[in-house]
């Protein structure tokens, strides 16, 4: 293991790992509370056109997914806004959509782009200078929004339609949120990659759930178990020589039905059963 | 000669419509600084929507809402002399967070953004706990409750506002006797000591005769207004219903009965 860390690649996966389970956990909290799953899948599939796009017109791919991705977590907030069309249902009208968007683009692009499977899922040993620097940037500033506002997404996250009453600016509350959400995504592309990054955000959130009854606790369990999951899924994926992405997102997953087991609330567990089941299979 | 009361809430030729459905139709009403109002009707008659229409919850189709002389939607600061007890809270009661932390959250905007709550705030909370008798639940995950102990919960919230204006929506519905008795026995006395502007939808005529100083009775329209003595009488609640009842005021609690539709006796006690 030590030996493995002289390398400059491993240290550096090892900085972008930590930073990705930390944030993806720290999200989370807020996306599995506030039945959000669906969404972070979405606008995850969507980065893939932003990444395409990105590629297509010769700009880093990192820049035109943030682009991308806020556009379209927003574009879901404002046709869910119409009473008419469920939350769900906006997700699903962007999720394809956007996907097909990207390998549109890629249809124009000339020639075979072998870094774009380590989009989709991930390659965080090919993660380089700019990456850390990238998410290190991106991390810090939605921690600080989340520490800034911590109360009001509490409110927010809890009972929406209270917090209006009591005249906090929910709708801006609200894109705030979903663009943590697309940021967040955009930072974890390269080391779990866009089809597994909706895992990492949700598993370590819903695991820390089963463990407590208490926000705060619940938000620093669920960092201290996605930090985890990056870590062991890293040295075991050098260890087996398997993708990394992959790797963690299994060890996230492992570590939710162990935390499940020693649940003091496992009453609830074949609820969150189900949703997970739903969330990993979209 | 009375002084001129401050008019708090002012509803002119109010209409409110969910998508094509006119659910409020030419409401006008003023609400006083120190009135107590009682709301009156059947179910589905637009009660709700009337407290959500002042809350600035749903936008008037046509007409208009004022509420402390600006569109509800435009508060800003005046927001935190408003409390408001919903009939049903969209709540998850799995949400891992305490009683005293919900009840804390109903001052967040008097807080403010990015700071943290102070010796005020939590006096504020101990005292809305205490309030509505639920100090010894204060520690306890918003879930492991029952019904009225989560209702007395939602009551702290709004209370711990220390608001100049409440609207309740069926406060009690969930609470035992004593409690209800109780809860509305402390409104009363606050809308005298403090001069506390109520606005209470309650399906109990009972309650309602004896505490308020206003009814308004709602079926889409507003059927009658006034003081109860005059409004809760007999046409006015046949007209509400749509069938025939009968008020009783006399014994210790008054009390109202839906008769049947041929039935010419009544029975009480
Ligand atoms: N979100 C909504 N969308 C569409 N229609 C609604 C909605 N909420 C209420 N309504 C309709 O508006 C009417 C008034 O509803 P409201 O909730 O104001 O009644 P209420 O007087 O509070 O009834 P209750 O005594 O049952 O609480 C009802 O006919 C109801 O069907
Ligand atoms: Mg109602």
């Amino acid at each position: 293991m030590t030996e493995l860390l002289q390398f400059e690649f491993m240290q550096r996966a090892l900085l972008v790992a930590t930073i990705t389970g930390a944030v993806c956990a720290l999200v989370g909290v807020y996306v599995v509370l506030r039945g959000m799953s669906f969404i972070g899948a979405g606008i995850a599939h969507a980065s893939f056109g932003g990444v395409a796009l990105g590629m297509l017109i010769g700009i880093n791919p990192f820049f035109s997914a943030i682009l991308f991705c806020t556009g379209v977590a927003w574009g879901i907030g404002l046709v869910s806004e119409s009473k008419r069309i469920h939350e769900d249902t906006a997700v699903g009208i962007f999720f394809a959509s956007t996907m097909a968007f990207g390998v549109l683009l890629l249809g124009f692009l000339k020639g075979y782009r072998v870094d774009l499977f380590s989009y989709i899922f991930g390659n965080i040993l090919a993660v380089t200078q700019f990456d850390v620097w990238a998410s290190l940037v991106l991390a810090v500033l939605v921690v600080s929004l989340i520490v800034l506002l911590f109360k009001e997404f509490l409110f927010l996250t809890f009972d929406a339609e209270a917090a209006q009453v009591a005249g906090l600016p929910v709708r801006r509350l609200n894109y705030l949120m979903l663009t943590i959400i697309s940021l967040t995504i955009v930072l974890s592309i390269k080391a779990v990659g866009i089809v597994l990054v909706s895992a990492l955000i949700v598993s370590p959130a819903a695991a820390a759930h089963q463990l407590t009854d208490d926000f705060k606790k619940m938000m620093l369990l669920s960092v201290v178990l996605g930090v985890s999951s990056t870590w062991i899924g890293l040295f075991l994926s050098s260890w087996l020589d398997s993708a990394s992405g992959a790797t963690i997102v299994i060890t996230a997953t492992l570590i939710f039905f162990i935390c499940s087991a020693f649940s003091p609330h496992r009453r609830n567990l074949r609820r969150r059963l189900l949703t997970l089941r739903n969330d990993v299979g979209s | 000669m009375s002084t001129v009361k401050v008019e708090l809430i002012q509803a002119a030729n109010l209409s409110v419509a969910y998508q094509d459905k006119l659910v409020l139709e030419d409401v006008s009403f003023t609400v006083r600084e120190g009135d107590f109002w009682g709301i009156l009707g059947p179910n589905g008659s637009g009660k709700t929507t009337l407290l959500r229409s002042m809350l600035g919850l749903i936008k008037p189709f046509s007409g208009s809402i004022t509420v402390l002389g600006s569109a509800p939607m435009n508060l800003g600061a005046k927001r935190d002399q408003i409390g408001y007890v919903p009939q049903h809270a969209h709540i998850d009661f799995n949400f891992p967070i305490h009683v005293r932390d919900v009840v804390l959250l109903g001052r967040s905007r008097k807080i403010g953004i990015g700071r943290r709550p102070g010796a005020k705030d939590r006096e504020s909370v101990d005292k809305a706990l205490e309030r509505v008798d639920i100090q010894d639940l204060a520690n306890r995950q918003i879930g492991r409750l029952s019904g009225g102990q989560r209702q007395r919960v939602l009551i702290a919230r709004a209370l711990a506002l220390e608001p100049d204006i409440l609207l309740l929506d069926e406060p009690t519905a969930a609470l035992d006797v004593t409690a209800a008795e109780g809860f509305y026995e402390w409104l009363h006395s606050m809308h005298l000591k403090m001069k506390l502007t109520l606005v209470l939808v309650s399906h109990d005529v009972g309650v309602v005769s004896r505490y308020v100083s206003a009814v308004a009775c709602l079926n889409r329209r507003l059927v009658a207004h006034g003081v109860p003595a005059e409004v809760l009488a007999q046409d006015t609640l046949e007209q509400m219903y749509g069938c025939d009842a009968m008020f009783f005021g006399h014994g210790r609690v008054p009390h109202m009965v839906v008769l049947p539709e041929s039935q010419g006796e009544h029975h009480h006690d």
